[in-house]
């Protein structure tokens, strides 16, 4: 009996070390949830309390009405298009590439190959002022045009993604297409596209984190605030020097954070997949 | 010509077809930004006037006149010495927590992941503020336990601003948890079961063989940290504004303002030239002590 007892013990502390660390990790967003309902009055009155006095939804419709005569719904649209068209353009141009260089013999492959390692390495904040200079020379700036159009050239990251998983499947069903008649973006089109489904999920998924937390982008070009992306308009709504409405901005994140929490839900399986082979995402 | 030369030709130009996105965009967002990087480090540009070539002033600036990028150099270099170490030894042993054979391990990653799903996002960093300010939940849970709220503001405190910094960092442990996790599931039980049969307590294994086993799952986690590491911006920008006293100004914030505050191009870009030189020399030197403590499997 002894050694139970003492196994028993010992999962227990487990479990309780575990649960220990599940409170930290929630209690912050636990706590904005529960600041957004409270009163603005109130959210810094016994601060740490996570239910509310009173509830009160009053700071989501009064966050929606955001700035400048501008609302959330412009900022949620804004984010959403630049979202969706980095993702489309994402899957579209990756998919291309790493089937090139997975199966496709041709001259300096290697040298283009190596282009796409070292992009990997590199990384992408370190040229970021040069391709402002660039994007502003050619009035892009203002526009989704610089967050978005690169996305349609390929991503070292995701091609690398895509090719590691193109090469795990055989190269006999290419040669069985290639008998049917099947030209090469047939057999890229009808045999592999479908077959890499499940990387194509991961690597949307991890785009759509990026895209939708992209900070930085979006501050330097979005200047005006009928382009502004929910990461900016948070930020602004938060200035500290105009007596922010802080249930009203808690109630913002909480509904920012929707989004990727329900992605997060819907597709774990492919996340932790997607990590433990790739190690993407900081 | 003969028709291994026509197919050739033909694989050809279909192998471009299929990478011709690729080769402009590089060409288009990595190389002529990379080379213009260069460029525009020895200039002085503000923009709307053009460029005007001023040689090594900008890096001369930085070495003998700016203490500000000596200030975001020791800042980033702290923030990397203690946050990277810090969440890569909570991320291991919380992997090797999730990695027994316990009820609720599920429940339990997805608690831990989430705050790194969402911890790039503006919103958290405006929480974290928040939680860690004068009135914030922090002060408010430390009253709980000992009787009296302390007076201070965390983030306004230079003595903690960056240690908040620091803190959250290591909250967001979930990506190297997963990887480790994933490199623990690929341990044979059997190398564990014959060295209980050896007489081997749960140190020793952990030492002996996991330790060493993992080590190339460590060097990727490394590199991969030290790189971002490096990159930190939004938390300084949103949380503290590089402030109280320049304590959190990480070196990309600095950048920033130099670039899109002061309009000195040809200033942000010598310091991303410095940026790049210090990430490329680090990374480099990981890869080259990896040899001396990581371990492959020999194949075969």
């Amino acid at each position: 009996m002894m050694p139970n007892t003492k196994k028993n013990a010992s999962r227990l502390t487990v479990h309780l070390v575990c649960l220990l660390i599940g409170i930290v990790s929630l209690y912050p967003l636990v706590w904005m949830v529960a600041s957004s309902l409270k009163e603005s009055s109130q959210v810094f009155v016994s601060a740490h309390s996570l239910i509310p006095t009173s509830w009160d939804f009053g700071s989501y419709i009064s966050g929606w009405r955001g700035f400048a005569g501008i609302t959330f719904g412009t900022f949620f649209k804004n984010t959403i298009i630049i979202v969706c068209s980095v993702v489309t353009g994402t899957l579209v141009s990756c998919s291309l590439i790493s089937y090139g260089f997975a199966r496709i013999p041709f001259r300096l492959k290697g040298f283009w190959f190596a282009t796409v390692m070292l992009t990997l390495l590199l990384p992408g904040q370190i040229v970021q002022i040069p391709q402002y200079i660039i994007f502003y020379k050619i009035g892009w700036v203002n526009t989704f045009l610089p967050l978005i159009v690169p996305a349609f050239f390929g991503s070292a990251f995701f091609i690398f993604l895509l090719l590691q998983f193109i090469r795990t499947i055989p190269y006999e069903l290419d040669e069985a297409a290639k008998i049917d008649g099947c030209s090469r973006f047939g057999i890229f089109y009808r045999v592999i596209l479908p077959l890499i489904k499940p990387a194509l999920v991961t690597a949307a998924i991890f785009e759509f984190y990026w895209a939708w937390d992209n900070f930085f982008g979006a501050l330097i070009y979005l200047g005006r605030p009928q382009l502004y992306t929910l990461s900016v308009a948070l930020r602004l709504f938060a200035d500290p020097s105009s007596g922010t409405d802080w249930s009203a901005m808690f109630a913002m994140a909480t509904l920012s954070l929707i989004p990727p929490i329900l992605v997060f839900f819907i597709f774990q399986r492919y996340i932790v997949e997607g990590i433990s082979t790739t190690g993407l995402k900081g | 010509m003969t028709q291994k030369a026509v197919k050739a030709g033909y694989e050809n130009r279909t192998g471009y077809l299929f990478i011709l996105p690729w080769i402009i965009g590089f060409t288009a967002f990595t190389l002529i930004p990379f080379v213009a990087l260069f460029y525009f480090a020895f200039t002085d540009y503000d923009l709307l006037s053009s460029p005007g070539w001023v040689g090594l002033d900008n890096f001369i600036r930085m070495f003998t006149v700016d203490e500000k990028f000596l200030t975001s150099l020791k800042v980033t270099f702290f923030y990397v010495l203690t946050a990277i170490p810090l969440r890569l030894i909570f991320a291991l042993f919380i992997a090797m927590l999730l990695n027994m054979k316990i009820r609720f391990v599920g429940l339990y990653r997805t608690a831990f992941y989430i705050p790194s799903i969402i911890g790039g996002s503006v919103a958290v960093a405006v929480m974290w503020g928040q939680l860690f300010g004068l009135n914030g939940a922090v002060n408010g849970i430390i009253g709980l336990f000992t009787g009296t709220s302390p007076n201070t503001s965390w983030i306004a405190n230079p003595d903690t601003a960056l240690w908040t910094l620091i803190l959250m960092a290591v909250w967001q442990f979930g990506s190297p948890m997963i990887i480790f996790l994933a490199g623990l599931k690929n341990i044979p039980d059997s190398y564990y079961e014959a060295a209980v049969v050896d007489g081997a307590n749960g140190f020793h294994r952990f030492v002996k063989i996991t330790l060493p086993l993992l080590t190339p799952v460590i060097l990727f986690n490394l590199v991969m940290q030290i790189i971002g590491g490096f990159m930190t911006f939004t938390q300084g920008l949103i949380i503290t504004s590089g402030g109280p006293l320049d304590r959190t100004l990480f070196y990309q914030l600095y950048v920033y303002r130099q670039g899109f505050e002061f309009l000195d191009m040809g200033y942000a870009a010598a310091l991303s030239c410095f940026l790049l030189l210090i990430v490329a020399v680090l990374t480099a030197l990981v890869f080259k002590s990896s040899s001396a403590w990581v371990h492959y499997e020999s194949k075969g």
